[in-house]
């Protein structure tokens, strides 16, 4: 376990120096500090581990680091807000639901992961596409059902994906990702590249039998799978403790190791990441329970507030908000002041507003885009409709 | 995921029948001429706590005047309703499934946990099979189990549980044990803007699986009485509940605990040149577009199946063989349809009857699409066209 430790303190000081990428363009202005050097910060709390050694608490970043974590979060958060008032005015149309107070484990995941990494998660999934380098202008469109969203419109809010950057997605039913992630870290191991799948599904659907099934496959075969539970706490309106017996995900595993992180520091975040990577490519699986908080409610048809009290979102917005603590992070250490932030905040909100504006004026798909994407290119399937007999198309 | 009728009810307003445009309104036949009660005390207390016994036996005519109190409501409060009544008629019955001791994200099961308690109404995790094959073991103890699906797009994973658990329990125990006593209550179908999950008709996979009935009500006062007959038929039955209807189909029912038949068809509307099989909220598009066929002389024959296995095939083929033609609509794909099995079977007995080939107005063989709803539909101007073509063949 020394070992490991030491191996995964080597990478991440190596992985400091590797540019984030994320979709948009920085525009960082020069900083007192010196953006590159090394800082080493404690976690919030603690890790909780289940047979196994947890990775240590301290956490070695950069100003720079944690500069760009802030503007990746804020432009996340800006863009559920903003999608908040779309779908309100129905322009988003559909099923929608928001990332807000959960974003610093999709940044904190991304930092310690490549592109070759996979990840798949359910439909909470437009910062997961964010983080994963998705553009603002292609998450806006396909939110709005256009032609130029990341899934050609087709998809909606809860089907994004990105092939280029191991982002399989968005998917539909509750738990129904997780196997999918299994199977995809069958054939990273397969093809030895070194890399891992994410598969991350909520507290409700850590109660699904599939995810029972995927982690035993996983173990069993010793698969490079991580599986990130990100509780936060309600699986719809239902609150963990009515719904699991052991609401302690992380020891749910039994047979398989896991690590109780807190999800909204994305430092944690990220060394716990780091940390499951390099275990899992030489032991096979592991679970990550993110211990997060969403603030929006379920989706855009629940207030969010008739299962807890306004007080509980409050408390933790004040207590224990991601983007706070990163802000507060940066002043302490004097890497800009608070009204550099703030300028990045309005940039954020800019850009966002700006996206929208482009996303709008694309088109809306052809009504001859249903019948594509359902077989491969010319198999020679038809597809019938409204009169069997007139009406018939060869599926393009 | 949760809820998309708490969308679509808002601005519409929610109070039962407030607003509420009233969808069909031949649909009320038979149940409109009863008197309505004058003063209308809250859902609730409108129901009499009858005692526990045999349950009133199922109304054979359903045209005749039901007497007693009528009341105009919605269909979640009808559905509500029924299942007061069943958990009151019965003390053995049970109510289960993902938030339904909040009342449920389509505000079904509201007031049950009030008035029968958390042993008899309860939350389950969100674990699908887990739920349905639950509701079997309770069953199996000569129970009412009443689950819930939240949505008929998530019964898919329970899917093992209804067709190797439940439908083949009596029989290949040799009837030592059933599971009559399961209804499972699914949501289904298009809502406007419900997307690839929150959409789907699932009704003809379960209509290939012998030994579980499918009941899909088309109205608040068919919902009522065929839900309050799947829950007390002693065979386990899936019972799929329009949900785009929820809120905005509005309709006189009775207070009273009274039962429709299963596997019964209902002549909606009577004609003469074409019969239209449909089933579900696909039956007021029907009916709009049978009204319109009226406009050019053409008399449309209108045929709710209300059970779709085991189906009316006398009441349809009666139908048909008056008629000459059969245009049968739904919104799953045309193919593998339940509507096949409907056209094959009226092939064999009518063939000599017919005039022209079968139409099926369904939705296309593609995923139940999101911004393409309104082109997928099977919608009005679609069976319009059929029933003209049709008729002119």
């Amino acid at each position: 376990m020394a070992l490991l430790h030491r191996v995964n303190r080597a990478k991440s000081l190596s992985s400091l120096l590797r540019p984030l990428t994320t979709a948009h363009n920085h525009l960082h202005r020069p900083f007192s500090t010196d953006s590159s050097k090394t800082l080493t910060i404690e976690t919030s709390i603690p890790y909780k581990s289940h047979i196994i050694e947890p990775p240590s608490r301290s956490v070695e970043t950069t100003p720079a680091e944690l500069m760009d974590y802030f503007r990746t979060m804020a432009l996340m958060r800006r863009m559920e807000i903003a999608s908040d008032s779309l779908y309100k005015a129905k322009l988003i149309r559909g099923f929608c639901h928001l990332y807000d107070g959960q974003e610093a484990v999709a940044v904190g995941m991304e930092a310690a992961i490549t592109k070759k990494d996979n990840i798949i998660t359910a439909y909470r999934d437009h910062c997961i596409y964010l983080a994963r380098g998705g553009s603002l202008v292609s998450a806006f469109a396909e939110l709005m059902g256009r032609r130029d969203g990341c899934s050609k419109g087709k998809g909606g809010s809860m089907h994004f994906y990105k092939k280029d950057s191991g982002f399989f997605g968005g998917h539909g039913i509750v738990g129904a990702q997780v196997p999918l992630g299994v199977g995809l870290a069958f054939a990273q191991k397969y093809k030895k590249e070194d890399t891992v799948s994410f598969a991350l599904y909520g507290d409700g659907a850590a109660n699904q039998g599939q995810l029972f099934e995927a982690l035993n496959m996983a173990a069993l075969w010793d698969l490079p799978a991580i599986l990130v539970c990100e509780n936060n706490h309600y699986g719809m309106g239902t609150a963990e403790w009515r719904a699991a017996k052991s609401p302690a995900y992380y020891k749910r595993g039994d047979y398989v190791p896991g690590l109780k992180v807190d999800g909204m520091d994305v430092l944690a975040v990220k060394q716990a990441c780091q940390f499951a990577k390099e275990y899992v490519l030489k032991n096979g699986p592991i679970i990550l329970e993110m211990d997060t908080y969403r603030y929006h409610g379920h989706s855009m048809s629940d207030p969010g507030s008739t299962y807890r009290t306004r007080d509980e979102i409050s408390g933790i917005r004040q207590e224990r908000d991601p983007i706070e603590r990163v802000r507060k992070l940066i002043l302490a250490h004097d890497i800009a002041v608070e009204k550099d932030l703030k300028d990045i905040e309005k940039e954020v909100r800019k850009e966002v507003d700006e996206a929208i504006a482009k996303a709008k004026e694309s088109p809306m798909p052809e009504n001859s885009d249903l019948f594509t994407n359902i077989y491969v290119k010319g198999y020679g399937a038809e597809s019938f409709g409204a009169d069997r007999k007139v009406l018939r198309t060869a599926l393009p | 995921m949760m809820n998309v009728l708490r969308d679509i009810g808002r601005g519409r307003g929610i109070g039962i029948g407030r607003n509420g445009r009233e969808i069909g309104r031949g649909i009320a036949r038979g149940i409109a001429s009863c008197s309505s009660s004058s003063s209308s005390p809250s859902l609730l207390s409108s129901l009499s706590p009858s005692p526990p016994g045999p349950p009133p036996p199922i109304n054979e005519n359903e045209n005749e005047n039901q007497g007693g109190d009528v009341k105009s409501m919605n269909l979640f409060s009808a559905i509500n309703q029924a299942l007061h009544i069943a958990l009151d008629s019965d003390p053995r019955a049970y109510v289960f499934g993902e938030d339904v001791s909040f009342g449920g994200v389509f505000r079904c099961t509201i007031g049950l946990t009030q008035r029968f308690g958390r042993n008899r109404v309860f939350n389950t995790p969100l674990c699908e099979q887990g739920i349905v094959g639950f509701g079997i073991g309770l069953a199996a103890m000569g129970n009412r189990a009443i689950a819930e699906i939240q949505f008929a797009d998530y019964i898919y994973p329970a899917f093992d549980q209804i067709v190797n658990e439940a439908a083949k329990f009596r029989y290949r125990s040799g009837n030592q044990f059933n599971c009559g006593g399961l209804t499972i209550r699914a949501p289904y179908g298009a809502v406007g803007h419900g997307g690839h999950y929150h959409s789907q008709s699932p009704e003809a996979f379960f209509c290939h699986v012998p030994g579980i009935k499918v009941v899909v009500p088309r109205s608040p006062q068919q919902a009522k009485g065929l839900l309050l007959s799947s829950v007390r038929d002693p065979n386990p039955v899936v019972f799929f509940e329009p949900k785009s209807l929820y809120r905005v189909a509005v309709e006189k029912v009775p207070a009273s605990d009274y039962m429709l038949p299963l596997s019964r068809a209902e002549v909606m509307r009577e004609g003469s040149d074409i019969t239209l099989v449909g089933w579900g909220a696909q039956l007021s598009v029907m009916e709009e577009a049978c009204i319109e066929a009226e406009k050019d002389g053409i008399s449309c024959e209108l045929i709710d199946l209300r059970t779709l296995i085991p189906w009316d095939k006398d009441t349809v083929e009666a139908s048909v063989r008056k008629t000459g033609r059969l245009l049968i609509s739904h919104e799953a794909p045309v193919t593998g349809g339940f509507g096949a099995e409907i056209a094959a079977s009226v092939v064999e007995r009518c063939f000599l009857r017919l005039e022209a080939p079968i139409a099926r107005i369904c939705g296309f063989d593609t995923p139940f699409p999101l911004v393409f709803e309104p082109f997928y539909l099977p919608t009005k101007n679609k069976i319009l066209d059929a029933i003209k073509s049709t008729v002119n063949y």
